[in-house]
Parts: structure tokens; C-alpha cells; sequence
């Protein structure tokens, strides 16, 4: 071991260098959040409008982020793009329902902690069944079709369409209608501007998820494995670490995060239906391709750009309010063609 | 003759000529053979989505590019005609201006989206194409003034094209010779005519650059064929295509609306088809158009009968309700997928000891 040892200066100063840059944190994109945020204030007109309107696309962009979240890290990790991650978020959606439909009582009560008593173990069944749907869903659907892009998007495809319908032969086709919680409704007052409560609770769960991922990721020893593993997989197997392991766990945890955001999503909208899922799927990947296929931190920026740009055209400009991710997507590529952090593969 | 009109690329099996055979026979004669409205419905459904599913199999089965933007074309062609007919007035002149605008607008579309993104991965086009998708059924169901929103839009065609138009006295074999069957005999033609450039091209050198493209990308851009136009080529060729079914369609029904032209789910039952027909045969998006229209017409009936017979059991009625056919197809399609990578016509030609494509 000496022997090496006597030369890893030389041979680490040459890797170290552009290692060291990949630390440097890249402000540019955290810039252009606060530079949508500034330039909207004139153009909303008003303090307190302006106020409502960046809670809400907060909150709008921490459910996004929770969802999108899984998706960029697996496809960052092991090349795989997952479509059918939406029928996860539905059937956290419904497990959810479920629960708080049986739970009812404590869901209308005005207190916070017994519409918590009904919420938590509702955000937990959704996890462990989204997760437990993704932990199958590696093993059985995706495990044959590593590689191989255009198969992994096919049955992928088809897993989502099985999975949609099995909701319908199991909850029913009905919208099921999702009240939120007493304690929930309703907005609170901040000087002329009223701020939904809903929509802090969001930003609240959105920012816990995204703090605890970034200290699971840049602060533990699985979170250097998994960062190691999406910069150069081959590296880590060759180094003994089963990466396969690690990818399982990785699929299963962003499956029961898109459950997480699903439950977060169907409160939002007060129901809960099959299509959901892929509705929202859409605005998923166009997160993910701003941020980067793969940064989990582009995830975040770019839910909160998408989030943003969506509350205020939607108030200052209705009609083009559609258009405003499509047009979000066409600038950012345009300027970085890989995203906002783009990620070791290419 | 026959083997310079298919461009040498024949069916090599058997049963997969009888079946394309019975197709045509069936197709050709359908008005004649199959009486009744809803028959006739089918079979001019049937023949819009071959057109349409052969054009998807340009770009899956033989380019290896995955887009969700195919419906997106198909509705362009219908809102071209829909919206020529209904506000230009049902005038012959109004219907080519419709469809060539409209072809116009999808190949410089389809243009544009290649090249935007069809130079990086195929992951990224179908994520692209599914958002630029989603974008244009949402901007179609907001121009309500212009498209008619939700509604869709009626309109009425020349009166050539219409059933009150009489071209005998006496019905032919029991049926009325009038403009509706005029416009399935168009249909036909049209579709025929566009099916067969496909199988042109797909057999052409450019074609055989499309196939080196899917099997090794890298191989086919070291030879020196730049990979990105030839896809984008592939591109527009498709779109427009899919245009020419969607203005079809549009003259069929008399009618174009979200639901028959954009909705997403039109894109998964177009996948399916090429699918489970054969991705990379042109003769299986024949065979996979038809199975699954008629399937989706005629197996719900049967499932209620199952459904019915099973009632009692727990969840099971739910498995068999008639509108669980797509679970149904959907397993099927996964199981195509690892199993029968080339489908029911690749499955065909193996059994008869062919290469499957």
C-alpha cells in the first residue's frame, strides 16, 4: 500500500481539480428563482397579491419536487426512465383516501393534532404501499429491460396502463372526493395578503423532504454510495458495493415519495382519480429535463421555477399561462441543452 | 406485379398472407358485406388507424424512436379539416386548403421538434413529445372559439360526400349507393394508396439507414450517415402521414373533437396496436389496427357475458367488466413486449421459418 501511496499525489492532483469544481455550488439557477420571484412583483402590482401568488407556487413546486424527486434519481442512478412512476402517485393517492375516508371523524375535528392523527398514518400507508408497488414493480417489470431505453419506455407504458386499471377494478371508476382537513382550510391572514394554509403545509412537508434527501445524500455513507453510483457506476461495483442493492432501495424510496406527493396532490385538489397520475407526469418530466436528468437539486430548482412561472402567468397573463412551461423548457434548453445540472452520464 | 406493388417485401408465412388477404377482402367489400351502420363505422375506424398505426411503426418499429406526439399530428389533420369545413364552408376548396395547411403545419412541427431534440437521447423525445402533446390538447380545448373547446366541432362536407346524395335509383346488392359510401371507398383508397409509399420506403435505401439507425446508432453514424437527420426525416414523414389519417377521420365522421383525435389515450391504443402487431413489420400495424379496433368494439359485448356469468365472485366481476378491456390488452401488450418482441406477425414468420422482420 506504500507504494501507490508515494505517487497518489502526482496522479490526484490532475482528477481533483474538476472534482473540486463539481463541489462549487452553481448559483446561476438559484439566481434565476428569486430574479422570476423579483420581476414578478412589479408586474403583479400589488405587495399582498404578489405574496399569495409566490406561496402558492411554492407550494405548488414542493409537491412537484416530492414527486419528481424519485424519478430524477433513478433515472440518475441507473438509466432508467421510469413511466409508469405515475401510478404510483395514484395509488398513494388512493391508499390515502382510503384512510382518511375511514378516518372521517378526526379529519373534520378543528384541532391540529387530531386531523394529524388521521393525516400521518394516511402519508404512510401511501408510502408503503407506492413503495411496496415499486419494489415489485423493479423486480417483476423493469429488471428484464435494463439498457435498453426504448423497451424500458414500452413496458413501462404498459405497467401504468395495467396499473390505472387495476385502480378502477379495485377503488371503482368514481372521483373519489378528498375534503382537507378541519384545521387545514381556510387562510390565514399576513397584512393584506391571505395565504392558504394548506399551501404553508405544503411548502413545510416539501422543504423537511428536500432537507432530509440533501442530508441523506451529501452527509451519510449511502448517500456518497448513491452519488458515486450516478457519477460512474461501473467504479462503485468494481470498488465491491452491490449496486444493485442500492439502486432497489433507491426505486422503492422514490416510489414512496411519488406516493408522498400524491396524497399531497389529491388534498390539493380535494380528489382523487385514476388519471391523475399522468396528468401530473407531464409536468414531472418537464421538471426533471430543466433540472437536469439525474440532479436532484435541478429537480428542485427547476419544481420551483415551473412552480412559480405557473401561479404568476396564470394571474398576469391567463392565456399564456399553458404555454408557460412548454416556453420554461424551449429557454432553459436552450441555454443549457442538458438541463440546469447536468449530471456525470451524458 | 404484386411483388414491385408490396416494394419485395412480401408476408413469408402462410397464415400471415391469408390473414392479410382476409383483411383486404373484408375491408375491401366491407359496405357489402357487413351492412349496418356500426359495421361500416368499424371498418372505416379500422382503416384510418392501419394509416395511422403504419406511420407510428416508422418511427418505432423501424427508427427505434419513441414519440407521444402522434395524436398530436393526427388532430391537426382533423382540426385542419374541421375547422376549413366550419368556418370556410363545406366547399371542396375549403377541404384541400384545410388538409394542406394542416400538412403544412405538422411537417414544419415535426421538423422543429426533431430537431430540438432528436439529437440527444431517445429517452428525451419521448419526454419531450409528451409534454409539446399535452400542450396542444390543452391549447385545443382553450381555443374554444376556433376548435369548439370540449365540444369539438360539426360541420358538414360537399354535398358529393354526403348520405342524402343518391348515385342509383335501386340499391346495389341491398345497399344504397350514396355519398357515405363514396367517402369509405376514399378512405380506402387513400389509405391503400399511403400504405403502400410506406412499405416504399420503409424498403428503400433511406429505410434500411432507418434500421441500421435502430440496431446501432453508433455504427450507423461511424459509417458516416448522419443519424439526426435521417431521423428527423423519419420524423416528418410520419407526421404527415398521421395528418393524412387525421384528415380521413375528419371527413368520416363529420366530427373533430378532443377525444377522437388528441386524447392520450388514443396515443397508448396506437402503441398497443403497433405492438401487438409487430413493431418494424408494416404488415403488423395492418394486423394489430384491426384486431384492436374490432376488439375494441365487439370483445366488450363478450366481456359482459363473462362478467355476467361470474357475478357473485369477489373482485372478479370488476376483472371482466366490459370496460376493464384495456387492463386486458395492457397484459398483453407488457407480455408482447418480453416475449414477442415482433408481435403476432414476427411470431408468424418465425413459425414458418422467416426472419421475423
Amino acid at each position: 500500500m506504500t507504494a501507490p501511496a508515494a505517487s497518489a499525489p502526482a496522479a490526484a492532483a490532475a482528477p481533483a481539480a474538476p472534482a473540486l469544481a463539481g463541489r462549487r455550488i452553481d448559483w446561476i439557477p438559484l439566481a434565476l428563482v428569486v430574479a422570476l420571484a423579483a420581476a414578478a412583483l412589479p408586474l403583479t402590482g400589488s405587495g399582498p397579491t404578489w405574496l399569495t401568488l409566490t406561496v402558492a407556487g411554492l407550494a405548488m413546486g414542493m409537491m412537484i419536487f416530492i414527486m419528481a424527486s424519485g424519478l430524477t434519481l433513478v433515472f440518475g442512478l441507473m438509466d432508467v426512465m421510469n413511466f409508469a412512476h405515475g401510478a404510483f402517485i395514484t395509488v398513494g393517492a388512493y391508499a390515502a383516501a382510503s384512510i382518511l375516508i375511514a378516518l372521517k371523524g378526526s379529519m373534520q375535528e378543528a384541532s391540529v393534532a387530531a386531523n394529524l392523527a388521521a393525516m400521518v398514518p394516511a402519508a404512510l400507508a401511501a408510502i408503503a404501499l407506492a413503495g411496496a408497488l415499486g419494489w415489485f414493480f423493479e423486480r417483476v417489470v423493469i429488471r428484464p429491460v435494463y439498457g435498453d431505453h426504448l423497451k424500458q419506455i414500452l413496458v413501462t407504458m404498459g405497467g401504468l396502463i395495467v396499473c390505472e386499471q387495476l385502480i378502477h377494478v379495485v377503488w371503482g371508476p368514481d372521483i373519489i372526493p378528498l375534503p382537507r382537513p378541519a384545521s387545514f382550510t381556510g387562510a390565514i391572514t399576513l397584512g393584506d395578503a391571505a395565504i392558504e394554509r394548506y399551501r404553508l403545509l405544503a411548502v413545510a412537508v416539501g422543504l423537511a423532504v428536500f432537507a432530509g434527501m440533501w442530508l441523506v445524500l451529501n452527509r451519510t455513507r449511502l448517500g456518497l454510495l448513491i452519488r458515486a453510483g450516478v457519477e460512474n457506476t461501473e467504479m462503485v461495483e468494481s470498488l465491491g458495493y452491490r449496486i444493485r442493492r442500492l439502486f432497489v432501495g433507491v426505486f422503492v424510496a422514490g416510489s414512496g415519495l411519488a406516493g408522498l406527493g400524491g396524497v399531497m396532490w389529491a388534498m390539493y385538489q380535494e380528489s382523487v382519480n385514476a388519471q391523475m397520475g399522468m396528468q401530473v407526469m407531464v409536468v414531472i418530466f418537464i421538471v426533471i429535463i430543466i433540472g437536469g436528468l439525474g440532479s436532484v437539486g435541478g429537480c428542485f430548482v427547476g419544481a420551483l421555477l415551473v412552480g412559480l412561472l405557473a401561479n404568476y402567468t396564470g394571474y398576469v397573463a391567463p392565456k399564456l399561462a399553458l404555454g408557460s412551461n412548454i416556453l420554461l423548457m424551449v429557454l432553459v434548453l436552450l441555454w443549457r441543452p442538458r438541463g440546469l445540472y447536468p449530471v456525470g452520464k451524458g | 406485379m404484386l411483388r414491385t406493388l408490396l416494394s419485395g417485401d412480401l408476408p413469408r408465412s402462410r397464415v400471415l398472407a391469408a390473414a392479410l388477404i382476409a383483411i383486404l377482402v373484408a375491408l375491401a367489400f366491407a359496405p357489402f358485406l357487413f351492412p349496418g351502420t356500426r359495421s361500416l363505422n368499424v371498418a372505416a375506424k379500422v382503416l384510418v388507424f392501419i394509416l395511422l398505426v403504419a406511420s407510428y411503426d416508422l418511427l418505432l418499429g423501424y427508427t427505434g424512436i419513441v414519440s407521444f406526439a402522434h395524436t398530436m399530428f393526427f388532430g391537426i389533420g382533423g382540426y385542419g379539416i374541421g375547422i376549413a369545413a366550419s368556418k370556410l364552408g363545406p366547399t371542396w376548396g375549403s377541404l384541400v386548403l384545410g388538409s394542406g395547411v394542416a400538412l403544412a403545419v405538422s411537417a414544419v412541427l415535426a421538423l422543429g421538434i426533431g430537431l430540438l431534440s432528436l439529437r440527444v437521447r431517445a429517452i428525451f423525445f419521448a419526454m419531450i413529445t409528451l409534454a409539446v402533446a399535452s400542450f396542444f390538447q390543452i391549447l385545443a380545448s382553450q381555443l374554444s372559439g376556433f376548435t369548439g373547446g370540449e365540444d369539438g366541432l360539426n360541420y358538414k362536407l360537399p354535398d358529393l360526400l354526403l348520405p342524402g346524395t343518391r348515385f342509383l335509383e335501386a340499391p346495389l346488392f341491398g345497399v344504397e349507393v350514396n355519398g357515405r359510401l363514396l367517402t369509405y371507398y376514399l378512405v380506402f383508397a387513400v389509405t391503400a394508396a399511403l400504405f403502400l409509399l410506406l412499405l416504399r420506403v420503409v424498403n428503400s435505401p433511406f429505410g434500411r439507414v432507418l434500421q441500421a439507425i435502430r440496431e446501432n446508432e453508433f455504427r450507423a453514424e461511424a459509417i458516416g450517415y448522419r443519424t439526426a437527420g435521417y431521423r428527423t426525416a423519419a420524423n416528418c414523414i410520419a407526421a404527415v402521414v398521421a395528418t393524412a389519417a387525421g384528415v380521413l377521420y375528419a371527413l368520416w365522421l363529420r366530427y373533430t373533437g378532443p377525444d377522437t383525435t388528441l386524447s392520450f389515450a388514443i396515443m397508448i391504443d396506437i402503441l398497443l396496436m403497433v405492438v401487438i402487431g409487430g413493431m418494424g413489420t408494416m404488415y403488423g400495424a395492418a394486423l394489430g389496427a384491426t384486431i384492436f379496433v374490432v376488439a375494441q368494439n365487439y370483445l366488450q359485448d363478450l366481456m359482459k357475458l363473462a362478467s355476467g356469468a361470474a357475478a357473485g365472485v369477489p373482485l372478479l366481476p370488476n376483472l371482466l367488466h366490459p370496460d376493464r378491456w384495456l387492463l386486458w390488452l395492457g397484459v398483453l401488450f407488457v407480455l408482447c413486449v418480453y416475449y414477442f418482441p415482433y408481435g403476432i406477425v414476427g411470431r408468424l414468420r418465425l413459425g414458418s421459418g422467416a426472419p421475423a422482420r
